[in-house]
């Protein structure tokens, strides 16, 4: 990442990474959204180019642009080049130079305070982490999960029904688990995609030490942002212990027989989150998950997969928002492509596609013909009485 | 530079000339090869060096082991009578031009060689593989150099292939598994034609299969299936691993259908024809092989070589047969998948 | 200016104009080698009537006006040579309508070739448009504007003879419609049976109106397709292979190209050749047809078809194919430019020789390429340069290189395709009096103002 700036020159514009893989759409969020090339991949780039270079100055439209990428990784996906693996570490690369020189949009700064002050990018009072928690077991050595549940989980009103559903379907499969409750701090993973090394150092730091002192082996994320951050940065820094995200462990008690819906006749999407999909390459075990539910009909969007498109709630925009407004943000685009399948609910993995969707839904006036749910909440729904 | 072993007195004996009366390409009387041999062995010009379809038969055919077609090779390139097209030869030559890039994996004494098939990393997986398959090696450095036989370049082979023995010891190799069969080919009949000396044992992956099959007969859930073998043009230099076709065959419950195109008179899988002699004649051969696989009954053909696979396998599917090569068909008798599908 | 901005504001909606840096600073550009210029304004419009509204506001306010589909000519033809209001059209993105039985789809100014070929594979697979080389994000109206070429270009000519109607903004502001649209609701003629205004708008290179509806011929999409590569170690026996393969009427499409890397195709001279069917039998039939054609090679050396890993079969199937992008990172420097010489076939031998040639008196990775077109009647020869973008002096010798590929092109007898600012003038010096005085009287009738794209086929 550091090396960024000697390698950012290598954009051809070619905008390859503007679409899917069959080229049927546009699959770009912000370019979607804002429709000039400047937001497009490219632009980001040969902008970001031109202001190292001195040849443009920092301004707000320049800090927009670079903070509406919301890190989806279609580019990464499509682009035909060697670096490609490369091109959003270098947009992350960029953007910490901007916190550095102190040249980020104000929403920007007001999520770092947020997560600094509070625990949270939210600004919610840590005293009111674990609300939401209604008697969830605290983790104590010896449990074998700790339930790692993230800001959203925690304090977003849709995502916090993800943690309830969650933590009583796993309860009821007799999973040994605990969370952190009050103690619990934000993973990093907007922070460090929003490019704050620093803080995003401080976290993991004070992570690392406190799953250690607890002597954590084990983490199940509600999260894929946490999952994300926990598997691919916490080694480096210090850590020390597996994750998966709940649909991987859901998936196997599911094989296992721990868990055992019973009848949910319904026809379901799914929207494949950027950092289960793309990112970790986990595409199977949410769609096996709603398979194993009797009555369940799985309908795949026309984009899925590796061709999902982000719900436009990546890199902090779950809470800066900066891809609202107008019918093309892509919350609305993507709750309209899942109504358009005929289902009747839009299922998701990730509590920021939660929050995203359930908004959209709300804009788009479909409020009572789709409904947005994550996983666990239709595994729960779907499970005897007596087990929920 | 290495030189050809080859005994002109032996051919003055000979009086089959089997070489050239035997080979499915060119018909000719006894006298008419004679003659035509002589002039070769002479190194005078004639037909037999462009009309030669690189098949190797004929080094099968020589009861003595004089290397018929080693010395076609050497006079093809002598007379500028060229077996393919010039720009297929250069092509050849400079796709397996050695870069200094030493492939390698965690090499012990026995080790796998992958030539330059990279697909064959997929293929040597599994429980038959698993003691040996982090030891192996790949790339130009260490490419058997066999397939310049069919571009007329024995001086490529000749300035190469020391080079790439000498590669090889270097690893500390003692027996290089050989998943090629033409790198077998290479060390237990071209180098030891030319003099090179192999300080190493290669080991037909044919050999290694059987022993790794009796160390796990247990596994073994006999196939019951009827198969077409298809040898193909390396197997010519070395037919004395032919046996253990029918020892895994055996083994591992699969019968080797008698057809007209196995063994002896076994047709090369064309595509090497097809790109030095044209459309009709390469058409031709793999129409006759696929034919006749048909006729016998064929439920699958086994496939000792990848590069054989590329021509045939989809067409032989086409005709209702199943394609298969041997370590997948080894790997099916104790409940493994298949890793190669057309 | 600020009336200009407020005006534009007005016709599209605030969210669809910039005049800030940020947008200046990447329209004054393309990914090839031409200096930046930047515009004053970049617009997008939706609507014909938009359109229309802001040619009226530049007529007015004597501001150039510069169409913009994706860019992606590298020739510095979207570049604003002198300011003024860049009209990028990729919101009008609409596909307005298919006629099956005719064969002709018509697109809105902006729709993209990527996009196209997606609907037409789902929504009639049974037929197919000219898919060309270029980035999937390219649109169809501008790769037509620059005579663009494409997989049926070898069957069906310059992607401008694959259009069947036109719906045109002139610089003055009437719109306008051309070909069998004018009189008929059927799209079906772009001129003929009647005088034919087509050759009005293309290759003008936007200098004569903005183009805001295409009706573009449709062809057969058959189920299979396949291809092989003839290789020859003799450049001067490639005129005579294409002859004979054109001869045979078999083939779909035919490329031709010479590369140093990988080795594999270092000093060869390569065509890619392909063929489509319906059943297995057609496509063998085919195939055999052009082996046969061929066999002469095969018999003295002269050349072969290769083996074709079948790994490596679908990069060349790929249409557009994805790793011609990839040469622009050859040298790690997100750079490519090429200059197009149209030329007969028989000139091809000196033009791969010349490619290597500047390969190496200006040390720069060179590939050459090119296209055969309408049955070998001509061919675009492609002499392609990649350059490393932050190495300035990579990027002047790859100009030097194209500049001498232009001016040895043009002194062989070639035309040159989708010219730089310097080749358009290099041709103009070159051009028949005559000719350049017909094209000055239709550049003076349809834009007295001289504001559509300023700068481009300008004769001093």
């Amino acid at each position: 990442m550091e090396k960024y700036a000697e390698q950012i020159h290598r954009c051809f514009r070619c905008g390859w990474c503007k679409f899917t893989s069959d080229y049927s759409d546009l699959n770009c969020p912000p370019y979607r959204r804002f429709r000039f090339e400047t937001y497009s991949t490219a632009g980001r780039l040969w902008l970001v180019r031109a202001w190292l270079n001195g040849e443009i100055g920092w301004s707000e439209r320049l800090g927009e642009i670079l903070y509406t990428c919301t890190a989806c990784r279609n580019c990464v996906e499509q682009c035909p080049m060697g670096f490609a693996s490369d091109i959003v570490d270098w947009i992350v690369g960029a953007r910490s130079d901007m916190v550095e020189k102190g040249r980020i949009p104000p929403r920007v700064a007001r999520f770092f305070e947020a997560v600094y002050g509070y625990g949270n990018p939210l600004k919610l009072l840590r005293s009111d982490r674990a609300a939401w928690a209604d008697g969830t077991k605290m983790y104590a050595p010896g449990d074998e999960y700790l339930l790692y549940v993230g800001c959203l989980g925690s304090y977003d009103e849709n995502a916090q029904k993800m943690a309830k559903s969650l933590v009583d379907v796993f309860n009821a499969a007799g999973v040994s688990f605990g969370i952190l409750g009050n103690d619990e701090e934000c993973c990093g993973n907007e922070v460090y995609m929003l490019g704050e090394m620093g803080l995003f150092q401080t976290l993991v730091e004070k992570n690392n030490q406190k799953f250690k002192e607890l002597g954590v082996k084990k983490i199940v994320t509600v999260c894929p942002h946490g999952y994300n951050v926990m598997k691919n940065r916490y080694p480096a820094l210090g850590g020390s212990f597996e994750v998966y995200h709940y649909t991987q462990l859901l998936n196997d008690l599911i094989k296992k027989n721990k868990v055992k819906p019973s009848r949910n006749k319904a026809k379901v999407t799914y929207q494949d989150p950027c950092f289960l999909g793309r990112y970790n390459k986990i595409y199977d075990e949410p769609r096996q998950i709603l398979r194993s539910i009797p009555g369940v009909e799985l309908v795949e969007m026309e984009k899925n997969r590796a061709d999902a498109f982000c719900c436009g709630g990546g890199s902090g925009n779950f809470v800066m928002d900066l891809l609202a407004g107008g019918e093309e943000s892509p919350a609305r685009i993507r709750v309209r492509e899942a109504y358009e399948t005929g289902v009747s609910i839009l299922a998701v993995a990730c509590p920021s596609c939660l929050t995203m969707f359930t908004d959209a839904v709300k804009t788009e006036d479909l409020d009572g013909k789709l409904a947005v749910k994550d996983i666990s909440q239709i595994v729960k729904e779907s499970l005897p009485a007596k087990k929920r | 530079m290495p030189e050809l072993k080859f005994d002109k007195t032996k051919c003055a004996s000979c009086k089959a000339v089997s070489c050239l009366v035997k080979c499915q390409y060119m018909n000719l009387d006894r006298n008419e090869a004679k003659k035509e041999w002589q002039k070769l062995i002479n190194g005078e010009d004639s037909f037999v060096l462009e009309t030669c379809t690189t098949c190797y038969a004929c080094e099968e055919y020589c009861p003595f082991g004089n290397h018929p077609f080693y010395l076609i090779v050497e006079r093809q390139e002598e007379k500028n009578k060229l077996a393919a097209p010039r720009a297929l030869i250069r092509q050849w030559v400079n796709m397996c031009e050695p870069v200094g890039k030493f492939m390698v994996g965690q090499v012990k004494e026995q080790a796998l060689s992958f030539c330059l098939i990279p697909r064959l990393q997929f293929l040597a997986t599994g429980k038959l593989f698993e003691d040996v398959a982090a030891s192996w090696i790949i790339g130009a450095e260490f490419f058997c150099n066999a397939v310049y036989l069919h571009f007329s370049r024995m001086s490529v082979i000749k300035d190469r292939l020391p080079k790439v023995v000498e590669n090889i010891s270097r690893q500390g190799i003692k027996e290089l598994i050989c998943l090629h069969d033409e790198c077998y080919a290479t060390y237990n009949s071209l180098a030891p034609a030319y003099g090179i000396e192999v300080p190493f044992k290669a080991t037909h992956y044919f050999e290694y299969l059987y022993n790794k099959l009796k160390e796990f007969k247990s596994d073994i859930r006999p196939l019951n299936i009827k198969a077409a073998y298809q040898r193909n043009c390396s197997t010519r230099l070395i037919p004395d691993i032919d046996h253990f076709v029918d020892d895994i065959f055996k083994l591992i419950g699969v019968t080797r259908l008698e057809r007209e195109y196995d063994k002896k008179n076994a047709l090369c899988c064309g595509a090497i024809i097809l790109s030095l002699k044209g459309y009709d004649i390469g058409t031709d051969v793999q129409k006759r092989n696929l034919d006749d696989m048909v006729k016998c009954g064929a439920e699958y053909c086994v496939f000792n070589c990848p590069a054989c696979w590329d021509p045939l396998a989809a067409n032989v599917a086409k005709r209702g047969i199943k394609p298969i090569h041997m370590i997948d068909l080894c790997r099916l008798a104790i409940g493994e998948k298949p890793v190669l599908e057309v | 200016m600020g009336e200009v901005y407020e005006t534009l504001v007005q016709i599209v909606g605030k969210n669809y104009v910039s005049n800030h840096q940020e947008e200046r600073y990447f329209y004054a550009r393309d990914p090839g080698l031409m200096a930046p210029h930047e515009p004053d304004y970049v617009v997008m419009p939706k609507t014909t009537e938009e359109v229309q509204k802001i040619i009226r506001l530049a007529n007015d306010t004597k501001t150039p006006v510069v169409p913009k589909g994706a860019g992606l000519a590298l020739t510095g033809l979207v570049i604003p040579l002198k300011g003024g209001i860049v009209v990028d059209m990729k919101r009008m993105d609409r596909i307005v309508e298919v006629n099956e039985g005719a064969r002709y789809v018509i697109v809105e100014g902006g729709v993209t070739h990527g996009v196209l070929k997606a609907y037409l594979q789902k929504h009639y697979p049974h037929l197919r448009h000219s898919v060309p080389e270029s980035p999937p994000i390219s649109t169809v109206v501008g790769n037509v504007v620059i005579h663009g070429q494409g997989r049926l270009t070898q069957q069906y000519g310059f992607h401008s003879d694959m259009v069947s109607g036109l719906e045109v903004v002139l610089p003055t502001g009437e719109i306008c419609k051309i070909g069998s649209c004018s009189v008929s609701p059927y799209w079906f003629s772009k001129g003929p049976p009647m005088p034919d205004l087509s050759g009005l708008f293309l290759g003008w290179l936007g200098t004569t109106g903005i183009i805001t509806k295409m009706s573009l011929k449709l062809y057969p999409q058959k189920k299979l397709k396949d291809v092989e590569v003839f290789v020859t170690d003799r450049e001067d026996l490639v005129p005579d292979i294409v002859f004979k393969i054109t001869h045979t009427e078999m083939i779909e499409d035919m490329g031709i190209w010479s590369q140093p890397r990988p080795r594999m195709f270092a000093d060869n001279y390569h065509l890619n050749i392909f063929f489509t069917g319906d059943t297995e039998e057609e496509l063998e039939f085919r195939r055999k047809m052009v082996w046969h054609a061929l066999q002469e090679y095969i018999d003295s050396k002269d050349g072969g078809f290769m083996q074709l890993p079948p790994e490596m079969k679908p990069t060349f199937l790929d249409n557009p194919q994805k790793s011609m992008s990839a040469f622009a990172d050859l040298r790690k420097g997100g750079g490519f430019e090429y200059s197009g010489p149209i030329i007969p076939m028989e000139l091809y031998p000196s033009f791969a020789r010349k490619a290597q040639e500047l390969g190496n008196k200006y040390r720069v990775v060179q590939n050459a390429s090119g296209r055969v077109i309408q049955q070998g009647h001509c061919m675009m020869f492609s002499f392609a340069f990649t350059f490393n973008r932050a190495n300035s002096e990579e990027m002047e010798r790859c100009r030097k290189a194209l500049h001498e590929a232009a001016e040895f092109g043009l002194e062989k007898g070639a035309v040159l395709w989708k010219p730089t600012l310097y080749e358009q003038k290099m041709m103009l010096r070159r051009m028949d009096q005559n000719t350049i005085n017909l094209m000055k009287k239709i550049k003076q009738l349809l834009d007295p103002n001289g504001i559509m794209n300023p700068g481009n086929w300008e004769v001093e």
